[in-house]
């Protein structure tokens, strides 16, 4: 079976961003794998390792850099890259780049998909969701367990207070993944080197027959009149005997800023 | 004039407080346009009744056997299947943690746009537009859709709504046409005692960071957040010492909290941490270190152990909310 994983490249969450016309300023922007990816990759490799069998693919759409993303992937034990690399991508939206890699994964044929839960890039959390809708498949979000029984997957997802559902998802099917799923290993010395030497398919708008919905001019959802947050006002550090802060402070919240 | 659908959640028979603020909201933005609420549920008992107060023009029912839970594909089905019938301009939903999932899904069926988690609405040049935050906080950017519908998720709290012209509520059945088979069953559902108020949704949090040293010592905000009705947080780092479960964790890797009141007791002040708070409208602060970054972004600050300030905090609370 084809396991596959959508990764997005980001920048790192230090990464100080300025903001440049309708977009950032990417100049010294430090890219790593989005953090929930890693949790996607650790799954599908697991899957491999239980199955004995099976293929593991990097899907990422992006520019060029988005081969150093999936080449640490590769390293923590994926087996190919699928990267779809073209200036016809330039500007889509969740949904173009949903639709892309919904091509792409059915032109691989895929048994089974893992992603991140959201990108901390833009935090849209739809790609997947997307993905799963033009595949015609399920989707579970947010698992924070997964067990395979052949036709079927059983996963642990939260849904808020503190309740867990657990869902059992024939296959194939596409699962966003979280903190708490497993521990995404690091990637050894020899499985870098190894990681160099792996296949690397590449795949065209054209190749994907996606033309007429990828790209800015096709996107439903664009981002303009990019800006820093407003600062906050300078805060109140309240002074005096510790029993008369507290006290003062609640009063503040009812009197000043109304929240109680 | 926009012609609003406002998809309100529904759990224990009673539509979500969100439904309050996003129909409010719509009232405002429709100008005129009509506003109809949309109920997806298996038995929605009288949900439905009362909306009108609350701004509805009318309210589309969608009672199925196959939502009986969240069930993604059966859901989107069925909301897209409505949002058709219903042919509004604009599609409004709560970005919870079901409302984020199904609106990409419905939107994907429907080939639209949807801007997720916007906390602001407005008219722009091209009809309703919103303002989202991304980078994890760090910027700010309006988001426009050129679809129609546009889809939009609403990050809770964004909008305080008083005084809405009430709608006339009509109620009106919409029968979809789902699939028996959508290869999602929910098998369990496996609640950790008490019922708590789910943290994305909540208007007033209490949270502890590594500082706080136990599980047990968490119990420390047990009382204060009963009587201020909030749900309580954690920092990454009390989540990886495994002081506080990963549901309740806050930031950039945790979730992204959204309330009037925001008491962070013994947390630094991470930048991953402020990614997941810092749209809160008032933040508190209590931290031993006069230098905590946590301070720069507070509202209020106090210098102090938070082991002997949150027992005055609750005692003090106490003896106020009594009035
Ligand atoms: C990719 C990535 C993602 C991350 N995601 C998240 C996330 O989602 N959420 C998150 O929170 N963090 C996240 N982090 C971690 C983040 O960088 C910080 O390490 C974390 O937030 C620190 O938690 P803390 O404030 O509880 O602990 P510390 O940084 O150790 O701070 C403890 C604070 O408590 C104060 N203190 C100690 N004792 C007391 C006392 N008795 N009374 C009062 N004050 C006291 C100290 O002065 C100090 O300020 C992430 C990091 C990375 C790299
Ligand atoms: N350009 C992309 N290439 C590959 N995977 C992506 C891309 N964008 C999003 N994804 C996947 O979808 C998940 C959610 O992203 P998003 O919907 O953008 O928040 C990510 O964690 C990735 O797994």
């Amino acid at each position: 079976m084809k396991i596959g994983v959508l990764l997005k490249q980001v920048p790192d969450t230090e990464t100080k961003i300025r903001v440049a016309g309708d977009g950032i300023e990417e100049g010294d922007v430090k890219w790593i794998i989005n953090p929930y990816d890693e949790f996607a990759v650790e799954a599908a490799i697991r899957l491999k390792e239980k199955l004995g069998d099976g293929e593991v693919l990097i899907f990422s759409l992006g520019k060029s850099r988005t081969l150093d993303a999936a080449r640490t992937a590769l390293a923590m034990g994926g087996d190919r890259a699928v990267i779809l690399d073209d200036d016809a991508f330039e500007g889509s939206d969740a949904y173009g780049t949903a639709k892309a890699l919904a091509a792409a994964i059915s032109k691989e044929e895929c048994g089974i998909v893992f992603t991140g839960g959201q990108a901390i890039d833009l935090d849209q959390n739809s790609v997947p969701q997307s993905v799963a809708a033009f595949l015609e498949w399920p989707h579970a979000s947010w698992i924070q367990g997964f067990e395979h029984n052949g036709d079927t997957a059983t996963v642990k997802r939260p849904v808020g207070g503190g309740a867990v559902e657990v869902v059992e998802v024939t296959l194939p099917a596409v699962f966003t993944c979280t903190k708490g799923l497993n521990e995404p290993r690091y990637a050894s010395l020899p499985g870098i080197m190894k990681a160099k030497r792996k296949p690397v398919t590449n795949y065209s708008a054209d190749d994907l027959g996606v033309g007429d919905d990828v790209g800015a001019d096709n996107a439903r959802v664009s981002l303009s009149d990019f800006k820093l947050p407003p600062g906050r006002p300078a805060g109140r550090i309240l002074e005096g005997e510790i029993g008369d802060q507290v006290k003062e402070l609640v009063r503040l919240l009812r009197e000043e800023a109304k929240v109680l | 004039m926009t012609d609003i659908l406002v998809f309100c959640e529904v759990s224990d028979g009673k539509v979500k407080g969100s439904a309050r603020e996003l129909l409010g909201k719509a009232k405002e933005l429709a100008d005129g346009g009509d506003v109809t609420a949309l109920l997806l549920g298996s038995d929605l008992g009288d949900a439905a009744e009362g909306l009108g107060a609350l701004g509805a023009d009318s309210v589309i029912k969608v009672e199925h056997s196959a939502l009986e839970h969240y069930v993604p594909g059966a859901w989107a089905a069925a909301f897209s299947q409505a949002v058709e019938d219903n042919n509004p301009d604009v599609v409004l939903g709560a970005a919870t943690a079901l409302g984020k999932d199904l609106l990409p899904r419905a939107a994907a069926l429907l080939e639209v746009g949807v801007a997720v988690d916007v906390v602001d609405l407005f008219e722009g040049d091209d009809g309703i537009a919103g303002t989202r935050t991304i980078y994890s906080g760090k910027a700010l950017a309006t988001v426009n859709v050129s679809s129609e519908p546009k889809f939009f998720s609403v990050r809770p709290n964004s909008f305080v709504v008083d005084g809405v012209e009430a709608g006339d509520g009509d109620v009106e059945d919409f029968e979809p046409d789902l699939d028996d088979d959508s290869g999602y069953v929910v098998t369990d559902v496996e609640t950790s005692g008490g019922a708590t108020i789910e943290l994305t949704e909540a208007n007033r949090i209490i949270a502890g960071g590594r500082s706080l040293k136990s599980a047990e010592n968490f119990g420390i905000f047990t009382e204060a957040a009963g009587l201020l009705g909030a749900a309580v947080g954690a920092s990454r780092a009390a989540v990886d010492a495994g002081y506080a479960g990963h549901s309740m964790q806050v930031g950039q890797t945790g979730k992204v909290v959204n309330p009037q009141l925001y008491i962070a007791c013994g947390i630094s002040g991470a930048i991953q941490h402020l990614a997941g708070m810092r749209t809160s409208k008032v933040i508190v602060s209590i931290n031993k270190d006069p230098e905590a970054p946590i301070f720069q972004h507070s509202t209020y600050g106090i210098v102090g152990d938070l082991f002997e300030v949150v027992p005055l905090l609750t005692e003090e609370l106490k003896a106020v909310l009594a009035d």
